[in-house]
């Protein structure tokens, strides 16, 4: 029988030979994820449930990273709730305070999560490890607090889309114009409740932190998860970061897939998603003259350090635009540290930015970064939803570093060719 | 099922209605669920949290519940009074969460585009058939193990019961 790397990470963690998509499995999970909003959830479920200890503390990861450093008494009392849990389940992978980043750079930065494992998180892009080679997939707090209790999770074997980029990708393009690009393709549903299945030359040759962002946005498109068969360029990638074994998994050559879709790359340019909708896309020459108030740069889409590398390529030796905020926020301690190293840090401040701390911030509306009504930004984040960064009558267009830095300097949405 | 027969008002979405809308990031500095349940659909929908009663009928287009993973949404829908969701689709992590907190989920494109604002409806969750103003729509029927859930009164109690066997 010729299955998916999805259907073949499955079936091992179902224990059987073969899965079919439809099929209703119970899996063990090797990583489960919840962060400072949905532990707390997911810690009374577990109370409830009634067992006394975690399945594994090793395996059972926590991450403050949403309203950190705790921007109100009820934050603080949420993340307490968590750290104490922490403490009495004696989880070895808690993070907070200076340890702390956004939980999905935050995982594979320390080689938490590896390929062919099966990861399920309290976070909607828990699918960024896809591009891991690992079956990734975000759930509620209920969910996770019966996983944190079990170690085994029932899921539905999802179908899978096959995603084939050939081409040479142009100037200032990257894994976010083309996950961008592919959602405006598919729309925000269309690929509900089916595997994503990223390949192709194209995917064959980008860096891991682009292979991260597109599997980070697979949810955006409703996808289960997608997902990047592990290559030279992963290998790569854990060699630096952990010693641990994994087993690699690969898709069948003729596997069955409810879709193949075929994209050539060479005519995709910079993409910018307008309001409110991520599917919502526009080519960065098309985009007009939209005025903005605020960049943000950062987020577990793009708060790489490559991705600082490219934003201060376009800012170094330039100013962003009178009145317009700027904010970067690193994606770890790490990254941050690295990019002070490297000057990064020093090109952002002179070109007049407020770097802030590494957390999710005003990604999701959080804090260090809210929108008044009217008010618009160019971010490298996921999602452009009403509200999503503040006031229901402000406005959040997504795009790549390149593009918010270029937008930042010129102060209406551009590209790094209009500097 | 808990309950199979629910009967109220109608609370009608568009397509792609998503969790940062059901109840903004700002709110999630709290899990009660009546504290949520007081800001849900704050910013489209003002009015929502103090005039649905409980036992009214949220209906939607497209992808309900797109978005965030945040089960805040849910529970914010239930505590909020509503019994059954009647969609085009929902969005995945969506549909898990609601189930395993015992709020039922029906698919129906009929029912979806039939039924109106404001209009009073009966629901009968086992047979999947929905009678409102418009007419009688059929919804898929739910799938077994979800009903099961229902039934245990969420995942919780199906994990005490089923797995651990208490
Ligand atoms: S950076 Fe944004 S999208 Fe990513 S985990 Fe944080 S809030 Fe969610």
């Amino acid at each position: 029988m010729l299955m998916t790397i999805t259907e073949k990470i499955l079936a091992a963690h179902a224990g059987r030979d073969r899965v079919s998509p439809g099929d209703l499995i119970e899996a063990k999970v090797d990583v489960a994820l919840a962060n400072d909003i949905t532990a707390p959830l997911a810690i009374k479920v577990f109370g409830e449930i009634g067992v006394e200890k975690v399945f594994d503390i090793d395996r059972v990861v926590l991450v403050a990273d949403h309203f950190v450093p705790n921007k109100d008494i009820a934050s603080a009392q949420q993340v307490k709730l968590v750290r104490e849990f922490a403490r009495e389940q004696g989880l070895t992978n808690y993070f907070e305070g200076g340890e702390s980043g956004v939980e999905h750079v935050i995982l594979p930065e320390k080689g938490l999560v590896l390929p062919g494992q099966l990861i399920i998180g309290a976070d909607s892009h828990t699918c960024t490890y896809g591009a891991l080679g690992a079956f990734s997939t975000g759930v509620g707090s209920t969910d996770l607090g019966a996983v944190m209790a079990t170690g085994e999770i029932w899921l539905k074997v999802p179908p899978t889309i096959l995603l084939r980029y050939e081409g040479t990708l142009r100037p200032h393009v990257g894994g976010k114009d083309l996950i961008l690009h592919t959602i405006g393709l598919l729309g925000v549903e269309g690929a509900l409740y089916c595997a994503m299945e990223f390949s192709g030359s194209v995917i064959r040759k980008l860096p891991m932190h682009q292979r991260f962002t597109m599997s980070n946005m697979a949810i955006e498109a409703g996808g289960k998860n997608g997902i990047i068969e592990a290559d030279e360029t992963t290998l790569g990638y854990l060699a630096e970061r952990t010693s641990a074994r994994f087993e690699i998994f690969r898709s069948d050559p003729d596997a069955h897939y409810d879709r193949v879709i075929d994209i050539d790359v060479s005519g995709i340019e910079p993409q910018v998603a307008f309001p409110h909708l991520p599917s919502n896309v526009r080519p960065v020459s098309e985009a007009g003259d939209v005025p903005i108030d605020q960049v943000v740069i950062g987020s577990c889409t793009n708060g790489w350090l490559e991705d600082l590398r490219d934003a201060a390529r376009v800012l170094k030796g330039r100013k962003a635009s009178p009145g317009l905020r700027l904010i970067v926020m690193p994606g770890s301690p790490l990254i941050y540290k690295t990019a002070m190293q490297e000057g990064i840090l020093e090109t952002f401040l002179e070109a007049g930015a407020v770097i802030g701390p590494p957390c999710c911030g005003p990604c999701l509306g959080g804090h260090m970064g809210i929108l008044a009504s009217g008010e618009r930004a160019v971010a490298t984040t996921n999602r452009n939803f009403i509200g999503r960064m503040g006031h229901p009558e402000s406005e959040v267009y997504l795009a790549n570093p390149l593009v918010a830095a270029a937008s930042a300097v010129l102060g209406r949405i551009g590209g790094p060719d209009e500097l | 099922m808990e309950k199979m027969r629910v009967e109220g008002r109608i609370w009608k979405f568009g397509d792609d209605v998503d969790t940062d809308v059901i109840i903004p990031a700002r709110y999630l500095n709290v899990s009660d669920e009546a504290e949520l349940a007081k800001n849900c659909f704050a910013d489209i929908r003002p009015g929502f949290a103090t005039d649905v009663a409980a036992g009214d009928i949220l209906v939607a287009g497209k992808n309900f519940g797109c978005g965030s993973s945040r089960e805040h949404a849910p529970l914010a829908i239930k505590a909020a009074g509503i019994r059954v969701i009647i969609a085009e689709s929902f969005a995945r992590i969506f549909y898990r969460n609601a189930f395993n907190i015992g709020l039922p989920l029906l698919e129906s494109v009929e029912a979806s585009l039939g039924l109106s604002d404001g209009d009073k409806a009966v629901v009968d969750l086992a047979a999947g058939m929905i009678e409102g103003a418009g007419g009688v729509f059929p919804a898929r029927p739910i799938p077994d193990f979800m009903a099961q859930l229902i039934a245990a009164g969420g995942l919780v109690e199906y994990v005490r019961e089923v797995k651990i066997g208490r």
